[in-house]
């Protein structure tokens, strides 16, 4: 109980100090929303008028804590050059980045749980050598390029799949989700080959272990020892690692949504930069660093239920 | 068999996902052929109101040209054509202007086009618009007098270019209030849908009065990665992208035509006036002397691109003078030299402050920077976001050199000359000169169109002399289409009309 309380408290804090260094940014940079939504063509006394009215002209500190205060009663403001509520706009955003995220994470414990096992008890040498370059190759590439190749190969060489097309989740349920498929492979290859690998040296050290071979001395065979004892522990690491990938995943995708053309929350997040919508940006930022944080804590309390040996105090 | 089986298995699921995807993609065909539909990529979402008389982006006003439509409308050849009105006459002391309304003209909303709707929407726009030289030729109105089939437009002051402006007012129907976000217009197509990031969705109007539209959709995908909608086009999931760079139409891969036009406005490298060494004029001519336009275009644009030699684009053929693009032929002797005579014999050091957001600019910088070198100039590139520049650079006027690009926002030669006069809100260079705001002014003030155009090519001549910026050239616009759409026409103005496009099948 203490513990979680701590972990609250930790949470709390972390997003407090993120929200802070994202108002504080915005103060730095050069710039001002007023010119995006009235245009270059202005008067003088229009831009002044719309200052006042968006609040500009007041003290950093007064701004920042009465954002606070809007946000912690669920109020995130509006987005002015889009003229809708930041809570809105996110909502749809949000759809989008969940799913791409669920659908690579998916992706990545289907193909990577077993593919790991087959190479961590691969007992021929050839192949378990080719099993390292490739994995190892795959793992080097990073998500933004895997978008570019697969986006290449698959739509423009085998024209399997329509680049640039999107169909939104409500007009169509299958349309989006193999809309998600390509930029959810292309996040989800590199991660897949950085789980493989984990599971794979897991297994290989835990089957180095003395009780492996106590009890291949004691005539068990070397599969049932695997599937029994072995892959349990060497799962432990995997797990966590893979909860982790799941904050990873989510943040990653802000990329690869760009690539894709996907109205997720990354494109929201680098709309609102280039237009110098702090609320919004504020609120994505919030967002991403509390789903960081509380995956990550959700990781801690998975390794302590699969490892009892562990214990957070 | 167990390890074969998962293996097997986890091949089985990739295999899965990679059919699941499967799209209906043709070589030769566009998805849209069957419904004479077409999806045209763009490179960035529309402003959030769809208000004619709030819209400020130009990519915005590109897609809504083909919604809203004011009394007469431009047509490709830049020539000002009757749309809702079927004929107008100025009165011989060009103070008053009289339009006879068509009749038969619906809102898309099934609304009877009136003289109240008329004068209701240039009341508003007077009032609302965010165009400020728009409100500043209405407030020039001392009247409006309306009759059932006539509209009639009193002013104070004739104002040889006042029909280009009456171009810009669009005509929409009293007391609606959606326009924000359901816009309702007279034009040869309708509004459907948006959605934020993703589309923009017009169909045609079939009530429209004139030449009804070919197509009876166009869907906007806003692709804000370039490098996406590069892909998207050549993968053939879009049927027409327009603004691609010279390097884009080179690696089209997929068939698609390419077709060359201009994009219609003035860059140049600006030069702040209030700054040294800029406030001298043989430093400013050194520059022009300095910088090879033609070695540049070659450079950056494969050649393509017209050279302009002041602010004012080819389009507009009245006013546009071809000697100007030669007034400074590039001679690095004469540079050194005038540089000398200003003081500076071995160069001077400033930073040009560049838009990254629009390429072109960063590429014409790249090769300024090289080009200054021979004279002894030593420029330094500086990067900034568009927000930065248009607070810093347009807004604030904090910087030595900028590269970027001015159009008309007017259709007028008023919209390229007004903001070179001494303290115009829009002088960002901060230029002054006595004989240029005599010329202007003369300009302005006369209602002999002859006159009036002597006037700016005055107007242009002086910028020239006085090198005012380092002209540049009115850019290269590429735009492909599918092989099998046709009737794609440039305007000399930043817009995309939709109504001529057709399948050929």
């Amino acid at each position: 109980m203490k513990y979680l309380a701590k972990k609250l408290a930790a949470l709390v804090a972390t997003l407090l100090v993120v929200s802070l260094l994202a108002f504080l940014a915005f103060q730095v940079i050069p710039g001002d929303p007023t010119t995006k939504i009235l245009g270059t063509e202005a008067t003088d006394e229009a831009v002044e008028a719309l200052r006042q009215e968006l609040g500009l002209n007041e003290n950093v500190f007064v701004r920042y804590f009465r954002w606070l205060g809007n946000f912690l009663t669920g109020d995130f403001g509006m987005n002015y050059s889009r003229h809708m509520p930041v809570s809105q706009l996110l909502g749809d955003g949000l759809v989008v980045t969940f799913a791409l995220t669920v659908l690579s994470f998916l992706i990545t414990v289907l193909v990577a749980i077993p593919l790991g096992i087959l190479g961590g008890s691969a007992r021929s040498q050839l192949l378990d050598g080719a099993f390292a370059v490739v994995d190892q190759a795959v793992m080097s590439i990073p998500p933004f390029f895997m978008a570019t190749l697969l986006t290449w190969v698959f739509g423009i060489l085998l024209g399997l799949f329509q680049p640039g097309r999107y169909t939104s989740y409500a007009d169509s349920i299958p349309g989006f989700v193999a809309c998600l498929i390509m930029p959810a492979l292309s996040i989800a290859i590199p991660r897949i080959a950085m789980t493989v690998k984990m599971l794979r040296s897991a297994i290989r050290e835990e089957m180095e272990r003395d009780y492996v071979r106590t009890a291949r001395s004691r005539g068990n065979n070397r599969r049932a020892i695997l599937a029994r004892h072995v892959l349990k522990n060497a799962m432990v690491t995997t797990v966590t690692f893979l909860a982790v990938s799941a904050a990873e995943i989510m943040t990653g995708s802000i990329i690869i949504e760009q690539v894709f053309g996907l109205p997720g929350v990354g494109q929201l997040l680098l709309e609102g930069i280039s237009n110098r919508e702090f609320l919004t940006v504020q609120a994505i930022v919030v967002i991403l660093a509390a789903w960081v944080v509380v995956v990550n804590f959700l990781a801690d309390i998975l390794h302590q239920l699969l490892d009892p040996r562990v214990r957070y105090e | 068999m167990k390890k074969h089986l998962a293996f097997f298995l986890a091949m089985l699921m990739l295999l899965g996902l990679l059919c699941g995807c499967k799209g209906a993609t043709g070589k030769n065909t566009s998805a849209g052929m069957k419904d004479n539909s077409i999806t045209v990529g763009i490179a960035q979402d529309l402003d959030n109101s769809l208000d004619p008389y709030k819209m400020t982006a130009a990519g915005t006003r590109e897609v809504m040209f083909n919604i809203f439509e004011g009394l007469v409308k431009p047509d490709k050849d830049g020539n000002f054509v009757c749309a809702v009105a079927s004929d107008y006459s100025v009165s011989s002391d060009g103070l008053v202007y009289t339009f006879i309304l068509r009749s038969g003209v619906v809102f898309h909303n099934g609304a009877k086009v009136t003289a109240e709707d008329v004068m209701y929407s240039f009341k508003t726009c007077a009032s609302t618009s965010v165009t400020a030289a728009l409100v500043e030729a209405l407030s020039a109105v001392d009247a409006y007098e309306v009759t059932a089939t006539q509209f009639s437009i009193v002013l104070k002051e004739p104002n040889p270019d006042f029909l280009s402006y009456v171009c810009n007012v669009s005509i929409v129907p009293k007391d609606y209030h959606d326009q924000d976000t359901a816009p309702v217009g007279t034009g040869p197509f309708k509004f459907q849908s948006r959605r934020v990031l993703d589309n923009f969705v017009i169909v045609r109007n079939d009530d429209y009065y004139g030449q009804k539209a070919h197509l009876s959709k166009v869907t906007y995908r806003i692709l804000e990665d370039n490098t996406a909608l590069f892909t998207a086009l050549n993968s053939g999931s879009l049927d027409l992208v327009a603004h691609l760079t010279i390097d884009q139409t080179k690696n089209l891969t997929n068939g698609y035509r390419v077709a060359e036009g201009t994009m219609n406005l003035v860059q140049a490298i600006y030069l702040n006036h209030d700054v040294k060494p800029f406030d001298d004029v043989r430093v400013r001519q050194a520059l022009c002397y300095a910088v090879d336009v033609d070695a540049m275009l070659k450079l950056t644009s494969g050649g393509h691109g017209t050279a302009v030699g002041s602010s004012m684009y080819p389009a507009f053929g009245k006013y546009f003078d071809e000697s100007l693009a030669n007034a400074y032929p590039h001679d690095i002797a004469k540079a050194k030299q005038l540089l000398a005579e200003a003081g500076y014999p071995n160069g001077f050091s400033f930073t040009i402050k560049v838009p990254s957001n629009y390429q072109p600019h960063v590429d014409c910088a790249t090769v300024l920077v090289e080009q200054l070198k021979a004279a002894g100039i030593d420029a330094k590139i500086q990067l900034v976001d568009w927000s930065t520049w248009l607070s810093d650079v347009y807004k604030g006027r904090n910087f030595e050199a900028t590269i970027t690009g001015f159009d008309s926002s007017t259709l007028n030669a008023s919209g390229m000359l007004a903001r070179w006069e001494t303290g115009n809100g829009k002088n960002m260079i901060n230029y002054s000169n006595a004989d240029y705001d005599a010329a202007y002014r003369a300009a302005r003030a006369t209602a002999d169109d002859a006159q009036q155009t002597q006037y700016y090519k005055q107007c242009l001549a002086i910028l020239s002399q006085d090198a005012a910026n380092v002209y540049l050239q009115d850019l290269v616009d590429f735009v492909a289409t599918h092989p099998k759409l046709k009737g794609y026409e440039f305007y000399p103005l930043y817009v995309m009309d939709m109504s001529l496009l057709y399948w050929d099948k």
